[in-house]
């Protein structure tokens, strides 16, 4: 079982590069991950899984598998004591499939047994019957009324437009295109995976999985088990990466179910196949974009019809499309907008969040038409940008006015200072030069290409969503706890948590407690949100133990507390002589505060698009600089200089890995990184198949943080997790057509794509 | 499963012997994957990986030829001897997978697997190497393009070890390249070894990945010779260089899959073979 309190006593304050906890352990390999869970007498749990991306269930037949000897227990749907079906937003995804399969890879039955190998073997041996369907795996097609829906709640998940100014505004120059984005899936590397233990009597569970949001979870958990939520108790497994794959639920309803079923502890964890099928994915996405400008180059109207492909469920499609048509405009002002969007059904793999969520997809066009507009004005790409680049105050297509700090400019312009990488040299080693290891070009078969990207996210959650943090902060002795069910994914709140609390309580030593439910909600570590909200949250935390401490050091001294402050590790009285150590001042007194931190509330959409639905925005600019053999189609990409709008550094080592780390998954999506479906199975649900970038293929980043502190910002510091993956894509994809002269309107840009 | 772990060939000789429908593993680099899937079931295993006679180099100066050891590992081959007398299967050894991958598999492996992916084998086809096999009362050795039966079947016989492979030193330039989607640790989407045998006048062509099993280009490579006086160096003119290219796509079988398309394999290797041509002649 994971000891998941952690220890740290150095001298590391906010705007240091302390280093994680966890660090030295995940790579040495010996920090224990969900998977690594093990308890005394569990049982191994398996999930059946549709061959099918539609098919009627005519029968289930489990009498063979019932009499493989160590199979304990089998479930089907009819099993699910509580609600059928789970979602983040709409509850539409059933447990286990009951009349209908709608994917390949949709639940079926789970089975509990002693060995994995005798799961297997039991699933081998259930016997379903289907009567498959045709199904339905274009999304353009899903919106045809005339299709027949796949799903009771019909095939059009939300339609959202967005309609503002002069809808007949005609620009003296117009340019369009219709863009496309595959399939990219999360991989991050630590898969799914849970121990259930049931309480005895069979009226509660204590769970250890591998997730994103641990509330959430045990909120749907507890509605399929008709259990109430206090009697389904979740602690945090070991997370290897997440980057949305864990938002929803996979395999905890099964494993607890089974667990209550069997009144023994349930391990289940995927494989990398298995993972494929058990997540939801980035949206392919369809998005048709004219831009109406005037002959200078100033943007004044743009048309769009973007169409989200989210698969078989609904998972968070309403609101990744609310981004996708939100972001449309990109980091531009634009008065006029005529905007439609669609987020459908369809029989493919169910899609739902990953980084970036919605506004990779719509700044890929964006961007995209940037450059086109651009040409057509006969500026360059940096100039095309300045021009229209937005500043707080300008107001966005849904008339909300952006209150952010907004450095779109400055992002630009610093990025363009930054040195270009030096020319290929006649004389580089074959590994520097495209194809790498495969020896395939020699330096006078490559032609350098540069391309530029900037992009606008909003950070946390839209449309009226509270998705505030909690956190506790415990000072005794001159050791603060902290107590919160923030989610640690790789993002690195388990180091910026003990930084904010010595900074702002002057200690030296911090525990970190155990991430479970026994404390309130953080909300889900997705939308570039934690160091906002649950940094918010820590903040407050220890600002109400600093309070309650001066308050007792005033007392016993006889000092107004107002007059007391933290320097360094002591209380000091900032007009007189008195001084004493945090860890004195505490000796003997127990302070002990919870925080919520909400932000501010946010409006939903209306019919038009109108409304202030989000909370606060970040930007950031790319410029990609790669080489391309055109006669092959092989890119490398050398150099990827960026400057992103952070607000301000609390770990600059944590914040580069955030944007190293996000530029290698957007690199991914433009070169390499899709699931390839056909008529909705996955052709390549593994790591042979599904490239992602290697150390070769990974570029040299340069990197210039803007800090200018956000006012509405707890630290001042805004999200920095998703926009390094947005707008690097459209960079590259337009470095290549600097160098090949291509058009490429869709990613990932294939070697077909570049030579025929 | 029974999993037997030989130290000496004697050794393994007879274990194959005794249960000659046994499952032979080296480096495990495919077998593994294949287990781990449960897509094979093997119940009786035979390790070769301890066998330190499978990892043997032998160069025969007189005879100009290397043989290699069926278990040596890629990552040997990527520098020294081997590298120096066949640099094309050094070229090879270094597309192998990542350095982990490299220090597992062998030419053993891919020969035993067969796949036309398998990066040392177009090496092998070019040079015309011939395969080793023993049992434990008899050895054979039989030509690489005999050995190369369909994809993924070779000519192993039940009760069989495949102990090495026996490659000619040549004189003139040698080279192989692999295309892949990204810059390494990929399967090869198409690859190409070209070899020129100054000596002789002729020149060998072999492509990966284009076919049920590597495809030698022997219409290619004849029209060629005949050409060109491939004994000495020449400006190979534009015309010459396209028709070459052309032919050797038209030697190749490429399908459509979810890695790639016929259409961009057939136009890879015709580049490849382009490319591989202007450098024998450049270096």
């Amino acid at each position: 079982m994971s000891s998941a309190t952690q220890t740290t006593n150095r001298r590391d304050v906010l705007g240091t590069s302390a280093l994680r906890p966890d660090g030295a352990a995940k790579v040495q390999g010996r920090f224990e991950f969900s998977s690594d869970l093990h308890a005394e007498n569990m049982l191994w749990g398996a999930t059946l899984r549709s061959p099918h991306p539609y098919a009627r269930i005519v029968s289930i037949d489990l009498s063979a598998a019932y009499k493989i000897t160590g199979v304990e227990a089998i479930i089907t749907a009819e099993d699910v004591p509580g609600k059928k079906t789970y979602g983040l937003i709409s509850s539409d995804q059933p447990v286990f499939a009951q009349d209908f399969v709608r994917y390949v890879g949709e639940p079926i039955a789970a089975v509990a047994a002693d060995h994995p190998e005798t799961c297997r073997r039991a699933l081998a041996a259930i016997k379903v019957e289907y009567e498959v369907l045709e199904p339905l795996t274009d999304a353009a097609q899903a919106i045809n009324p005339s299709t027949p829906s796949i799903h009771p709640d019909g095939n059009i998940i939300r339609r959202q437009q967005i309609i503002t100014g002069d809808q007949n505004l005609e620009g003296e120059i117009i340019v369009e295109g219709t863009y496309e984005v595959g399939m990219q899936d999360q991989a991050f590397l630590g898969l799914e995976a849970a121990l259930a233990l049931p309480e005895s009597g069979g009226n509660g569970i204590e769970m250890y999985v591998a997730t994103q949001w641990l509330h959430e979870d045990q909120k749907q958990i507890a509605a399929c088990l008709d259990l109430p939520c206090e009697k389904v108790r979740l602690t945090l497994g070991g997370v290897g990466g997440a980057f949305g794959a864990r938002e929803d639920i996979s395999l905890q309803v099964h494993c607890a179910l089974l667990a209550l079923r069997t009144s023994r502890p349930i391990k289940m964890q995927y494989g990398r196949e298995e993972s494929f099928y058990g997540h939801v994915h980035r949206h392919p996405a369809k998005i048709f974009i004219r831009h109406h400008a005037t002959r200078s180059g100033e943007i004044q109207r743009i048309e769009a019809k973007l169409v989200f492909d989210g698969g078989a469920y609904a998972s968070t499609s309403s609101a990744v499309l609310i981004n996708g048509v939100t972001h449309i405009q990109g980091p531009y002002r634009c008065p006029n907008a005529t905007i439609d969007g669609y987020a459908v059904r369809t029989n493919n793999p169910p899609c739902g969040a990953m980084r970036g969520f919605g506004v990779v997809q719509a700044c890929y066009a964006h961007e995209s038409q940037m450059d086109k507009l651009a040409v057509a004005c006969g500026l360059s790409p940096v100039e095309i940008r300045l021009r229209n680049a937005m500043v707080t105050g300008d107001k966005l297509i849904t008339g909300q006015v952006i209150e952010s700090v907004a450095p779109v400019a400055r992002c630009i312009r610093e990025t363009d200072a930054i040195a270009m990488p030096a020319p290929l040299a006649r004389t580089a080693h074959p590994l520097e030069i495209v194809g790498g290891s495969g020896l395939t070009s020699l330096p006078h078969n490559i032609v350098r290409g540069v391309g530029w990207g900037v992009s606008i996210k909003n950070l946390m959650y839209s449309e009226t969503f509270d998705d505030f943090a909690t956190a506790r902060c415990q000072l005794k002795d001159g050791v603060a706890t902290l107590k919160y069910a923030t989610v640690e994914v790789g993002q690195g709140f388990v180091v910026l948590a003990p930084q904010i609390a010595r900074s702002v309580l002057g200690v030296d030593e911090v525990i970190l407690d155990t991430v479970d439910t026994g404390i309130g909600s953080a909300g889900s570590t997705s939308a570039s949100r934690q160091t906002w909200m649950s940094g918010g949250a820590v903040d407050g935390a220890c600002r109400l133990v600093r309070q309650r401490l001066f308050e007792h050091v005033g007392k016993k001294y006889n000092i107004d507390p107002l007059r007391l402050a933290i320097e360094d590790t002591d209380v000091v009285d900032m007009i007189g002589d008195f001084r004493i150590s945090v860890t004195e001042a505490s000796t003997g007194v127990l302070i002990d505060e919870t925080h919520e931190h909400h932000h501010r509330p946010t409006e939903e959409l209306d019919e038009n698009g109108q409304g202030n639905c989000h909370v606060a925005f970040a930007f950031v600019a790319h410029r990609a600089v790669v080489d391309v053999d055109v006669e092959l189609g092989l890119v490398k990409v050398i150099q990827i200089a960026t400057a992103q709008d952070v607000g301000r550094v609390l770990n600059p080592t944590a914040a580069l890995g955030q944007i190293e780390g996000g530029i290698a998954q957007g690199l991914g999506l433009a070169v390499m990184e899709e699931i390839v479906l056909d008529n909705g199975k996955m052709r390549n649900p593994s790591f042979t198949d599904y490239l992602l970038p290697t150390a070769l293929d990974a570029p040299t980043v340069v990197a210039v943080m803007i800090e200018e502190p956000e006012p509405q910002a707890p630290l001042g510091a805004k999200g920095i997790g998703e926009p390094p993956c947005i707008s690097v894509t459209p960079a590259i994809a337009a470095a290549i057509r600097n160098a090949t002269g291509k058009e490429l309107p869709r990613v990932p840009i294939r070697p077909q794509d570049i030579c025929f | 499963m029974s999993v037997l772990v030989p130290r000496t060939l004697k050794d393994a000789l007879q274990a194959i012997s005794a249960n000659p429908s046994a499952q032979l593993i080296q480096g495990g680099t495919d077998l593994m994957v294949e287990i781990n899937f449960n897509h094979r079931k093997p119940t009786d295993v035979i390790a070769l990986r301890r066998v330190d006679e499978l990892k043997s180099v032998y160069i025969d100066a007189k005879k100009s030829q290397v043989t290699i050891g069926a278990g040596l590992p890629y990552q040997q081959m990527e520098h020294g001897e081997i590298a120096q007398y066949i640099p094309a299967l050094a070229q090879a050894a270094r597309t192998v997978g990542s350095p982990q991958i490299r220090s597992a598999g062998s030419i053993g492996g891919n020969l035993g697997t067969c796949s036309p992916a398998g990066d040392a084998l177009p090496v092998l086809s070019a040079l015309d190497a011939t395969i080793n096999l023993q049992t434990a009362d008899s050895s054979r050795t039989i030509a690489i393009h005999d050995f190369m039966v369909g994809v993924k079947r070779n000519a192993r016989q039940p009760g069989e070890i495949i102990v090495s492979t026996t490659l000619p030193i040549v004189s003139g330039w040698q080279g192989y390249a692999k295309v892949g989607v990204r810059n390494a640790m990929v399967i090869s989407v198409a690859s190409c070894c070209l070899v020129v045998d100054r000596t002789n006048g002729t020149i060998a062509v072999a492509l990966g990945a284009v076919g049920p099993t590597i495809i030698r280009c022997r219409e290619t490579e004849s029209w060629l010779a005949s050409q060109i006086d491939l004994k000495t160096k020449a400006t190979v003119s534009p015309n010459l260089l396209q028709e070459f290219g052309d032919r050797i796509a038209n030697e190749s079988k490429p399908i459509d899959d979810h890695r790639s398309t016929a259409a961009y394999r057939r136009h890879a290797v015709s580049v490849l073979a382009r490319r591989m041509l202007t450098r024998a002649n450049n270096q």
